[in-house]
Formats: C-alpha cells, sequence, structure tokens
C-alpha cells in the first residue's frame, strides 16, 4: 500500500493558517499562537509560584508548594476540563474555547515553571546572598537585583524546553474543539477518510520540525551558559 | 454565587461508581502494561544508543528525537487512524481481533514512553565510571555482556527514581487514551458529566485518584531515594 502526499498539497495552507483570512485562525499559526500566549504568562505564574514557594514564611510557603504538587500530579486533560467545566459556572457566562485551553495550560505549566524558577534560585551560591546582604540590601532588593538576574539567565534553557512541552500540549486544545493543527488534520481526516496515515505523519513531522528546533535552541543555549560561567 | 447542589452520591454509590471504579482499573492496566514494554524498549533503544556502530546509534538517536518531540496525542491517533496502511496485514488483523483502541493506546505510549526511559538509562549508565567498562572489558566480557553483567545492573539502581516518575507520567499521559474511546478514569468522570450532569462531582472524584497515586508514587521515590540510594552513595 502506497501513501499518497496529494492530500497534504490539497490542503496545505488549510494546515499553516485555518480559514485565515477569510475566517478564524488556525493551524500551525493557532498552535503558535496559543503556545507562545502561554508561555508569556506562566512564566510570570512560575516566577510567583517559584518564589512563594521559596518564601522563608510556612504560612506561604506550605500552601504554595501543595498547589505545585497538586497540579503537577493532575493530567493536563483533567485541568481543560476543569477550566471548561468550572469556568462557566463560577462566572455565569462561557468563554472562548481558545481562551479556555490558554488558561488550563497557563495554570498547568505555571507549575512545572515554578520548578525550573525555584531550582534557578537555589543553584545561586548562598555567598552571593550574603554578600548582598552584608552591603546592607533588603531581602526583597536581594532577590531583585542580585538573585534573579543571575538565576534567570540560567533557568533560559529550561524555559525553552518547557515552550516546547507546550508547543505539544497544546495539541489537548483538539479536546474542547480549538481548530489548531491536531484539530485542523482531525478535520481533514474526517473529510477525505482514506488517508490518516498521511495526514498523521505530515503533522507529526511538523510538530518534531518545530520542537526539534527549539530543543537543539536550548541545548546550544545550555552550552554558551555553561561556557560564559567558565570564563 | 455558584447555583450549584452537590450531589456527592452520585459518584460513591451505585452505577456512577461502578463507571469509575472500572476507569480506575483500565487506567492502571493500561500505565502498567504500558511501563513494562516501555522500560524494555527504552532500554534496548539506550543501549544501541551507546553503540560503537554509527548506523546503530544514529538510527537510536532519530528514533528519540522523533518521538520525544512530537505530541503524545498525535501519535495516538496515528497509531489508531493511519496504522493499517503501514503495518504489515498479518499484525494489523491481529491487532483489530483483540481491544484496537486499547491495544493503539498501548503502542503509542510505549513508544513515547520508551524514548525518554531511553534517555534516563542513558544518563544513568553514563554516572557509571568508565574504569568498569574498562575492567570487565579486559576481563573478557564481550560489550553485551560487560553492559548486561557489570554496567546496567548499576545503572538501574541508579535509574529507579526518575523511571517511578515517568510510571507516574504514564498514568497521566494513559488520560489521552479517552480520544480513541479507551474507557480510562477520565473517560468516565466524562461519561458520568454527560449522564448526569453532575461534573464537579465527577472531575472531582477523577481528581482525587490521580493525586492519590501521584502522592503514593512521590512517596515511594523519596524513600526509595533515602533509604536506599544514598546509603549506597556514601560508600
Amino acid at each position: 500500500m502506497g501513501l499518497d502526499f496529494h492530500v497534504i498539497w490539497d490542503n496545505l495552507t488549510y494546515f499553516f493558517i485555518g480559514r485565515y483570512p477569510h475566517g478564524p485562525l488556525g493551524g500551525v499559526a493557532l498552535t503558535f499562537y496559543l503556545a507562545v500566549v502561554s508561555c508569556i504568562l506562566s512564566f510570570f505564574g512560575g516566577l510567583i509560584l517559584g518564589l512563594l514557594a521559596i518564601s522563608r514564611n510556612r504560612l506561604i510557603r506550605y500552601p504554595s508548594e501543595a498547589v505545585i504538587q497538586f497540579v503537577r500530579g493532575m493530567p493536563l486533560i483533567m485541568v481543560i476540563f476543569w477550566m471548561y467545566f468550572l469556568y462557566p459556572n463560577l462566572m455565569g457566562r462561557p468563554m472562548p474555547e481558545s481562551q479556555t485551553v490558554i488558561l488550563a495550560l497557563t495554570f498547568f505549566t505555571s507549575a512545572y515553571m515554578s520548578q525550573i524558577v525555584k531550582a534557578g534560585i537555589e543553584g545561586i551560591p548562598k555567598g552571593q546572598t550574603e554578600a548582598a546582604i552584608s552591603t546592607g540590601l533588603t531581602h526583597r532588593h536581594t532577590m531583585l537585583h542580585i538573585i534573579l538576574p543571575q538565576a534567570l539567565r540560567n533557568m533560559i534553557p529550561s524555559f525553552v524546553n518547557q515552550f516546547v512541552s507546550l508547543i505539544k500540549d497544546t495539541s489537548l486544545a483538539f479536546i474542547v474543539g480549538v481548530s489548531e493543527l491536531t484539530m485542523v488534520a482531525t478535520q481533514i481526516n474526517n473529510r477525505s477518510l482514506i488517508y490518516p496515515t498521511e495526514i498523521f505523519l505530515f503533522i507529526a513531522f511538523v510538530y518534531f520540525i518545530f520542537c526539534y528546533a527549539f530543543t537543539s535552541l536550548s541545548r546550544y543555549l545550555e552550552k554558551r551558559l555553561a561556557w560564559a560561567k567558565a570564563i | 454565587m455558584l447555583k450549584y447542589k452537590f450531589d456527592w452520591a452520585v459518584v460513591l454509590s451505585g452505577t456512577y461508581y461502578d463507571w469509575l471504579v472500572s476507569g480506575v482499573k483500565v487506567t492502571i492496566q493500561l500505565s502498567v502494561v504500558s511501563i513494562a514494554l516501555a522500560f524494555l524498549l527504552g532500554l534496548t533503544i539506550a543501549v544501541m544508543r551507546m553503540s560503537k556502530l554509527r548506523p546503530v546509534r544514529w538510527f537510536a538517536h532519530g528514533y528519540l528525537e522523533f518521538f520525544r518531540n512530537t505530541p503524545l496525542l498525535v501519535q495516538i491517533f496515528f497509531w489508531y487512524f493511519g496504522s493499517y496502511k503501514i503495518l504489515p496485514t498479518a499484525v494489523n488483523d491481529w491487532l483489530v481481533s483483540t481491544n484496537f483502541e486499547f491495544a493503539s493506546a498501548v503502542i503509542a505510549l510505549t513508544i513515547y514512553t520508551s524514548a525518554f526511559i531511553a534517555e534516563d538509562i542513558r544518563s544513568g549508565v553514563l554516572s557509571i565510571p568508565k574504569e568498569q567498562m574498562e575492567a570487565s572489558r579486559s576481563s573478557g566480557f564481550s560489550y553485551i555482556r560487560s553492559m548486561q553483567f557489570i554496567i546496567l545492573p548499576q545503572a538501574v539502581r541508579i535509574t529507579i527514581p526518575p523511571l517511578i516518575n515517568q510510571f507516574l507520567n504514564v498514568v497521566k499521559n494513559s488520560s489521552l487514551a479517552m480520544t480513541i474511546g479507551v474507557a480510562e478514569l477520565t473517560y468516565q468522570a466524562r461519561q458520568v458529566e454527560s449522564y448526569t450532569f453532575k461534573g464537579f462531582e465527577a472531575f472531582t472524584a477523577a481528581t482525587v485518584v490521580y493525586l492519590a497515586m501521584s502522592i503514593i508514587i512521590t512517596i515511594a521515590v523519596t524513600w526509595y531515594s533515602k533509604t536506599i540510594l544514598s546509603p549506597l552513595k556514601a560508600r
């Protein structure tokens, strides 16, 4: 049985931008939009959650640790269902599906980002804090001006890796009917019926190219950082 | 604020409780079968990745990169919808004669997870001092036998915590099997929701089960690292 990739050619623009400009954005472009927006939001979410989780105050530390463990113990699909189901019930109005997914991805990824932030901050030698404190900086200023700038730089490769996970995770938006790449592929598959192998191989390859590019970027950054530290 | 009547009895007894319990069973079955197969496959790939032969190493490297950088959902769809064109007819017939949804989910989960496990095992092996390999090679063991008797037994001991974590990932990832109709926990929670409109209770029940599994697994890893691994390292 040979493979016939004509179906890919015929639907190429649909795969990449959906019905845009005659309709909503979809396909690869939407996948990227979801991943980038959730990545930016969950960076801040992760930063806040990570800082709370290393607080010296137990009343702050324990609850934030609990939230992180809670989210990390749940499958992403459950988080999406929770958002999808809970938000209209709480707010009394429905939310567009793509926003539901962004919210769920942000919530989910923030927990993982916070672990990166925690590890990054703990990776900075104690001497830095001690030196800063003894120069007269407050704890907050030490964190803001001394520790975080160094820690964030070391975290960049891990953040890029997390972005790769996010690209992969956006495929779950399919479940609530957001027309990102996986959804578009199933639509084309339902329409054409006899080319599932070609279609899913193709989108697997598209995801692979993007994810691999970012994985390689992360490795490159890691090497550069190690080199920058060595001199 | 919340105009919602809680009715926990829906998920704590009766038909819907049975559905959820059967979902938990399927989730565990799916995860255990997949992690066992993924371990064997991952071990093979890890050994291939460290092979002296370049084509073998490249193949393993390509395998790792491809399956790690592709969404699991797409892989599940590929095996479920698209595998019939690339698998031999006999294999395909056999898969269809079994539970095809379950089989596709197992294949996808196994292959996806094996790529991660292979990397875990590889970093475990790389943490074993090189002299171990040199010593066993000079005592006359072949490469494969040195791996089998000297390196891997030590590496696996170090790799156990990441492996247990992979099991947790498999448990969570197995929820994606609902998209092709495997009646695991998330699927059943969704079913209960659509039959009773008691989404809050159904999702809470499923969440509690997932959390319980993750807590048990986290405790197991911590216990293992503290009582077994750190005394070994101290020596």
